[in-house]
């Protein structure tokens, strides 16, 4: 088991610091489940990575690091609590016949196999549980599955870090109280339950995205760990909308350098420079997209647990993520912004409209079909929606009349439009392109 | 003829009572045979609150937040998880009008 048992200490923390990035995670995956507990688990994984630094330059680097150190974590945590147990009895405090009841039993198999390799999956499901709050969600995901620190997410989210610790403890509190189970969710809640796994990472990506101006590196890392979380999920769970949600990503990352001016201004799809479009990106999007649209899904790889569902399963044709892919995808295949097929476009959006029938949603097709068939037809579509009254606080609803009566001519009521959206608009970036176009228009 | 008696507590005086104290009150009690049920629960920010509107069920951390709502009936299950216990709470018919809040029973700690 034992390779070169002669390597150097600075070689073996450099050999644990890569495993500790690669490997971390999936080692707390598995100790939460035996363990029972979140702080528990990351203690011991922690202490399971400390053995490693102190045995390995005597024992060597096993040829199988992933199950060394979920033995290691588990022994030092059990070890642990049976001598917190001895501490109590002597207080004459404590149960220790209940502490040592609750010792994970030691014929569980947590060997590689089957078990171990469902434990990332449990991970994500148990983050992203429908009964935390969605910040809570996303707070506990990006702790625990990517691995960032409180301070490091307070950040991201711009808000003080002491909430964020707050928010954490309480969701793993919530999570031991009313016993929320460390599980894949079964077949039948299967769908559900991936949409909220596959919410939260795109609020990741969207947090990372709308970066406002001089954006900090943070942000980017945001969008680029929620394409990371997007390709993990893919991988453990290959369903359609992962695929989708996967394109999706991509395909707006792929836009990133280009949608910032050199004055740190907003660029508009339709005038972004698309030799600055990241075509390794877009080609990765663009297989996803065909791959989540394929007519049959490729059996899953290898794993055949209970819980993967089946390719034909009633959630399993076209969802939303996997159709806004497709619409970036059209974006993405065009040349130039001329060149864009807005009738596949609008076309794309009348199905995306039945399985999403939001305000949002149909607004953005009526931007389509305006640059189909011309502003003029686009028009009574979103005033018709601004009249029924959802999308009055929407500042891109606004912004839609504004440009369109623009195109039209019709300077007045665009001027009206442009200043309603600029009451409404909260980032900077857009404010001032809103605010530049209201300017330039005739008096 | 049984009567519901529901304890209400302000957040910093969850604990102005020791469980001790609560828990021989309840022995007391039960020993006079008039207990059917009693629990102590965790507290409100593990509570979990289930509606089903339109035949959709969403669930949403915290208590029930109407103030309009006002406590019709309860339920204690014996549920494995609280997969389990929202499972068997979907079940009661006002959780199509209403709202039912699962809130997870807490032990009493004879130590505390």
């Amino acid at each position: 088991m034992s390779v070169d048992a002669d390597t150097a200490p600075g070689d073996i923390a450099a050999t644990v610091a890569t495993l500790f990035r690669r490997d971390s995670r999936k080692v707390l995956a598995t100790l939460i489940r035996l363990l029972g507990d979140f702080d528990v688990a990351e203690e011991a994984m922690q202490d399971a990575f400390k053995a490693a630094v102190e045995q390995w330059p005597r024992d060597g680097v096993p040829a199988n690091p992933v199950p060394w150190l979920v033995s290691a974590g588990r022994f030092k945590a059990i070890d642990g609590i049976r001598r917190r147990a001895r501490f109590d009895a002597i207080d004459g405090a404590g149960d220790v016949a209940t502490a040592v009841e609750a010792i994970p039993d030691g014929a569980a198999r947590w060997d590689e196999g089957e078990e171990i390799a469902d434990d990332p999956l449990r991970l994500i499901f148990t983050c992203c549980h429908p009964s935390l709050s969605g910040d809570a969600q996303v707070a506990l995901t990006l702790r625990e599955i990517s691995g960032l620190t409180t301070e490091e997410i307070a950040r991201a989210f711009l808000a003080p870090p002491a909430t964020l610790a707050q928010r954490i403890v309480r969701a793993k509190a919530k999570i031991r109280a009313a016993r929320i189970p460390y599980k894949v969710p079964d077949a039948g809640e299967l769908g559900e339950r991936l949409a909220s796994v596959l919410r939260v990472i795109y609020l990741v990506f969207n947090e990372g995205y709308s970066a406002s101006a001089g954006s900090s590196l943070t942000r980017a890392d945001l969008s680029a760990e929620a394409i990371r979380l997007g390709r993990l999920v893919v991988e453990l769970l290959p369903e359609r909308e992962a695929m989708g949600l996967l394109a999706l990503m991509l395909l707006q990352e792929s836009r990133r350098a280009a949608r910032t001016g050199p004055d740190g201004g907003l660029v508009t799809l339709e005038a972004q420079d698309r030799a600055r479009w990241n075509r390794a990106q877009i080609e990765e999007g663009l297989a996803w997209v065909e791959r989540a649209l394929a007519p049959d899904l490729p059996a899953s790889r290898g794993r055949a647990t209970a819980t993967t569902p089946r390719a034909g399963s009633p959630a399993a044709r076209f969802g939303p993520y996997a159709l806004q892919a497709a619409i970036a995808a059209v974006h993405a295949s065009a040349e130039s912004a001329g060149e864009t097929d807005w009738t596949e476009i609008v076309g794309l959006y009348d199905v995306l409209v039945r399985l999403q029938p939001t305000p949002v949603v149909a607004l953005n097709r009526a931007v389509a079909v305006a640059m189909r068939d011309g502003p003029a037809a686009g028009l009574p579509l979103i005033e018709t929606l601004l009249a029924d009254g959802q999308l009055q606080d929407y500042h891109l609803a606004h912004a839609a009349r504004a440009d369109i009566c623009r195109r039209l001519g019709r300077h007045a009521d665009a001027r009206a439009s442009y200043e309603r959206a600029l009451v409404l608009v909260r980032q900077e970036p857009e404010r001032a392109f809103l605010a530049a176009r209201l300017r330039d228009l005739p008096c | 003829m049984k009567y519901l008696c529901l304890v209400y507590l302000k957040d910093a005086k969850l604990h102005a009572v020791p469980d001790r104290e609560c828990l021989a009150a309840s022995e007391r009690l039960r020993a006079e045979g008039r207990v059917v049920a009693a629990e102590a629960l965790h507290p409100v920010h593990t509570a979990t609150t289930l509606r089903v509107r339109d035949g959709t069920l969403t669930m949403t951390d915290g208590p029930f937040a109407e103030t309009k709502e006002q406590l019709a009936g309860f339920y204690l299950f014996d549920a494995a998880d609280l997969d389990e216990a929202v499972s068997l709470a979907s079940r009661i018919p006002p959780v199509r009008s209403g709202s039912i809040e699962i809130r997870p029973v807490r032990d009493l700690d004879p130590t505390a």
